[in-house]
């Protein structure tokens, strides 16, 4: 019986902002772009902190690729600067077993957390989803501000942690207890302390974005005439908002184990280095898994959702047509999002559980297959008698549902719980999973980046060069990731810093089974590959830079000539987004509409 | 730049936005004290049934604690329907009651924190067990108020004894003494859950009642300029601390009765 | 605010009065249920729980409006629901289903 008071405060029907300097314009460097409340101005420091990060991971990944093909010998060119950064772990310039973990373990965390989502979820979906649908700004931008910064401060701490005494995590991105707990150094702690806060940052995140998408839709924006890549954050705002706080409830409990002794996760009789650890015990080693995972399933489907919005939307500008199939998109869409709470424990099938609830398990993961098969199969039938446009973003966008396919196709032994007896923890996990993220997820933001660049900057990147980029990374990322299902079949296991070389045939003669030589071989191809992916990536960052102030003039606010909302404010947005309020007349994607004069209608646009 | 529906309802949805995002937040909460309930069922479950205690906590404190929480709970909901009603002063009573009552629980909960670290828990080198609080301690000896028992057993069903325990003033000298250890989280994953959830509830009050506090205080300007918004505002927060409440009901059974 | 909205707020604070002498009530009878001896320890806890759960029931419905509330909100909150459902049986089923013989049993 809520009665709807009437507004004592008038409220204009439209805001007119007229693009010159409003308050928010005057202000110092720090009032306006780090105490920024403008959902763009947010968007924008989340992508560039991401991207920072995704460097700083992938050079971490760099380092283990050449421990790997060359253990124990010392980095060639940085050594000595590791060794001055990072002591005793890099001595010589060479990376101990230690180092490899912890380097491990981080780049994980920093992919996982502060690169990917924040770029996915924090960069384009900031600033994306209220032009999109015609709002002015999010629903809380102040909580938005605090959002980018609580996820630097928890980048900060993540950052650091490699040089304190005894370095950073170590345990993997999983963290499993009881070794995380076990390890002496304080870097866990941080590691620890630093998820506390990216978890905050993302829920902050997610009831911003599912509150807007509720309420702040412009007039005639019915949920049915949504972009599909909004359908896709607003179910990425609810995986975070309701997988999160677990791993928060976890994160809480191994630190209080770590700080304060207590025993959630030490079972009784635990031994460390010999001896019965001085602990209470009666804690559960599993229940940390199950917590952890019932976050880090959805966290994948965190990772992939906006990256398919952003396929769907490059693919209808540049094949001129609607998507094909837009109810089954969304249907999937929410289905994935519903049905990844429930499938967690394939992660978990070593653990002993019982056939019943691994079943389960096995059932559930099998199902959510489908919805992901129906996404990829409207994508691609999208492309179907289109008038495909080869530029840059559509380069990467099209790359991305044969590289999701692999992806995603190899990810089907892992769900059968007989197969993944021998897969688990092995390369074959790796090569799944990363060819669902790197030339999955990121080409897609890769395509990203290129597409809305214009609306950004109102310069366009340069083609030739991202035409290198693209077949320089398709083709690198493809080498580094295909050996590995074979490494992975062949029983290479996961996390070892010496490569395998312990379990090789060249060490090991006489056991069955050993790593052969040409297993073992393909790790210098993998590192020879990943060092010229690298490579191919320094136009890229030229270019990213470069055409800020040389690139082509987009000549237009909608140089794609694209129907979604974004494109039909000025270049760029100004605070507020739209000089007058928007009225939403028709569907995303009215591209190539018999009887139109143009072969693209705008969402704004009345009839 | 004016974000609509801050205060007036959006028609097809027919809620505000802070509406929309309290609940969010709150569905959040649930998860998070969800997974902690889980976790300290399955920690008791798989526990060995004689070793999981009862009657460590006191139940009077404990039932007296909820009844002040829930008397906040109808002081919140009060004030906000004060505003509704448009007496600001009934507004500022019932608040400032809520927060009296939040200070008065954090109190209590000190308190019995307080107590659980000063309870030492004294294996000694005779093999005997002493429990109990304690009274001095020097460098030669401690002195605890308590009791000797044979099986360490004894210390865990304090309901089933019943008040049939007597305590006694025990010194103990230091020489005899092999392990001591208060029952902080530490000493129990019992305690360890304990401590956590009622530690993690107590930070939500406290930020709870600081929010409440802002608005009783400084943040009810707000009511002469634009006094839809301020309720709004009061409103969202009463959310918040009936939430912080209905936790409370759910932990209190769980930790101290059963 | 006029008289006819104020006396239809009368009206709710009788309603969050009467509330406010159950919770009261389901305090106390929480604390007594704990104390007869059902013989079998998980009849207290589902007595428990079940008091609880009606405790919680009369908040959320009374002091935080949920029993007229919009059905975004119930959504939310059922979807929040099921999802925190399946966290506890799930986790408690993949601990309680272990194959016979092993070591924990």
């Amino acid at each position: 019986m809520q009665t709807a008071t009437q507004p004592t405060a008038h409220h204009p029907e439209s805001s007119h902002h007229p693009a010159h300097h409003t308050e928010e314009d005057a202000g110092g460097f720090w009032s306006r772009y780090f105490f920024s409340t403008d959902h763009k101005i947010i968007g924008m420091q989340y992508g560039l902190t991401a991207l920072t990060f995704l460097l700083f991971g992938f050079f971490l990944m760099v380092i283990m690729r050449w421990q790997i093909a060359h253990p124990n010998e010392p980095v060639p060119v940085i050594g000595p600067l590791l060794a001055s950064l990072l002591g005793s772990g890099a001595a010589h310039g060479s990376i101990s077993a230690d180092l490899y973990n912890s380097f491990g373990a981080m780049h994980g965390t920093i992919m996982v957390f502060l690169a990917i989502v924040p770029l996915a979820f924090g960069a384009f979906g900031n600033y994306l989803v209220p032009l999109q649908i015609g709002a002015p700004d999010m629903a809380f931008p102040r909580i938005n501000m605090a959002s980018y910064q609580v996820y630097l401060l928890g980048g900060v701490i993540m950052f650091v942690s490699f040089f304190i005494p005894g370095g950073a995590a170590q345990a993997g991105w999983t963290s499993y207890p009881p070794l995380s707990l076990t390890i002496p150094t304080d870097g866990q702690t941080f590691w620890l302390i630093a998820m506390v806060f990216l978890i905050t940052s993302s829920l902050l995140g997610a009831v911003n974005f599912i509150a807007t998408v509720i309420q702040l839709r412009a007039p005639g924006m019915t949920w049915g005439r949504l972009p599909f890549f909004v359908w896709a954050q607003f179910v990425t705002g609810f995986l975070l908002l309701l997988a999160f706080p677990p791993l928060e409830a976890a994160g809480v409990m191994q630190l209080m184990d770590k700080v304060a002794h207590t025993s959630f996760f030490l079972p009784t009789g635990l031994a460390v280095e010999g001896r019965l650890a001085q602990v209470s015990g009666g804690g559960s080693p599993l229940l940390w898994q199950h917590l952890f995972w019932f976050l880090a399933h959805p966290e994948v489907y965190v990772l992939i959702l906006p990256a398919m919005g952003i396929v769907a939307e490059i693919i209808a500008n540049n094949t001129r047509k609607p998507l094909w199939g837009y109810r089954s998109l969304v249907g999937a869409t929410l289905s994935i999002g519903f049905l990844s709470f429930i499938v967690w424990a394939h992660h978990m099938y070593m653990t002993g559980m019982g056939t019943k609830i691994s079943s389960f398990f096995q059932i559930t993961t099998m199902i959510i297959s489908i919805p992901s098969v129906i996404i990829l199969t409207c994508l691609l039938v999208s492309l179907w008698g289109g008038s495909i446009r080869f530029n840059t973003p559509m380069l990467f966008a099209m790359a991305f549902l044969p590289m999701f396919g692999i992806g995603g196709l190899t990810g089907l032994p892992l769900g059968l719980s007989y197969a993944d007896l021998h897969l688990h923890d092995t390369y074959y996990v790796i090569a799944h999973f990363h060819y669902v993220v790197a030339p999955g997820t990121i080409f897609a933001l890769f395509a990203g980046l290129y597409y809305w660049y214009p609306k950004y900057t109102g310069r366009i990147m340069n083609e030739f060069w991202g035409k290198i980029h693209f077949w320089g990374s398709l083709i690198f990322m493809n080498l580094i990731f295909q050996p590995m299902f074979a490494q992975g079949m062949a029983g290479m296991l996961r996390r070892m810093a010496d490569g395998g070389a312990n379990y090789s045939q060249a060490r090991v003669p006489e056991a069955i089974g050993g790593l052969s030589h040409s297993m073992m071989g393909l790790h210098t191809y993998i590192l020879w590959a990943a060092f010229s992916l690298g490579l191919v990536q320094i136009p890229f960052i030229i270019n990213f830079f470069w055409s800020i102030c040389h690139g082509r003039p987009a000549g237009s606010d909608n140089p794609w000539a694209a129907t979604t909302l974004e494109w039909q404010t000025p270049t760029p947005p100004p605070h507020g987004n739209f000089t007058s309020a928007p009225r939403v007349f028709r569907g995303p994607y009215e591209y190539s509409v018999p009887g139109h004069a143009a072969d693209f209608t705008p969402q704004n646009q009345p009839d | 730049m004016d974000i609509p529906y801050t205060v007036e309802a959006r028609p097809d949805t027919g809620l505000y936005n802070a509406k929309v995002g309290i609940w969010l937040f709150l569905a959040s909460e649930v998860m998070l004290f969800g997974a902690l309930f889980s976790a300290y069922i399955l920690l008791r479950v798989g526990a060995t049934g004689d070793l999981w205690p009862h009657g460590w906590l006191n139940i009077p404190i404990g039932t007296f604690n909820t009844l002040v929480l829930i008397t906040s709970s109808i002081t919140t909901v009060m004030a906000w329907a004060s505003l509704k009603m448009n007496q600001f002063g009934r507004f500022k009573f019932f608040h400032a009651c809520t927060i009296l009552l939040s200070l008065a629980f954090v109190c209590i909960k000190s308190y019995e924190y307080h107590d659980k670290f000063t309870h030492y828990e004294i294996h000694l080198t005779d093999g005997r067990i002493a429990d109990g609080h304690l009274v001095k301690s020097t460098p030669e000896q401690v002195i605890i108020h308590g009791r000797f028992v044979e099986d360490r057993k004894e210390l865990f069903d304090l309901r089933a004894q019943g008040a049939s325990h007597t305590h006694e003033e025990i010194t103990l000298p230091r020489a005899q003494i092999k392990t001591m250890e208060n029952y902080g989280p530490w000493h129990h994953t019992y305690l360890a859950v304990y401590f956590t959830l009622t530690g993690l509830h107590a930070l939500h009050v406290i930020g709870g009642a600081l929010v409440i506090g802002f608005l009783w205080g400084p943040g009810s300007k707000l009511w002469r300029q634009d006094p839809d918004r301020f309720t709004n505002r009061v409103e969202i927060s009463g959310l918040f601390w009936h939430f912080v409440d209905l936790v409370w009901i759910f932990l209190f059974p769980v930790l101290y009765l059963l | 605010m006029n008289h006819e909205e104020a006396e239809h707020f009368a009206q709710h604070v009788r309603r969050y009065l009467y509330v406010f002498y159950a919770l009261l009530f389901g305090t106390l009878i929480t604390v007594g249920a704990s104390y007869i001896p059902f013989g079998n320890r998980e009849l207290n806890i589902g007595v428990a729980l079940l008091i609880a759960l009606g405790k919680a029931s009369l908040v959320g419905c009374y002091f935080m409006h949920l029993v007229s509330e919009r059905k975004m909100i119930y959504g939310i909150l059922g979807v929040t629901a099921f999802f925190f459902l399946g966290l506890m049986f799930l986790t408690i089923a993949s601990f309680s289903d272990l194959p016979r013989n092993s070591v924990t049993h």
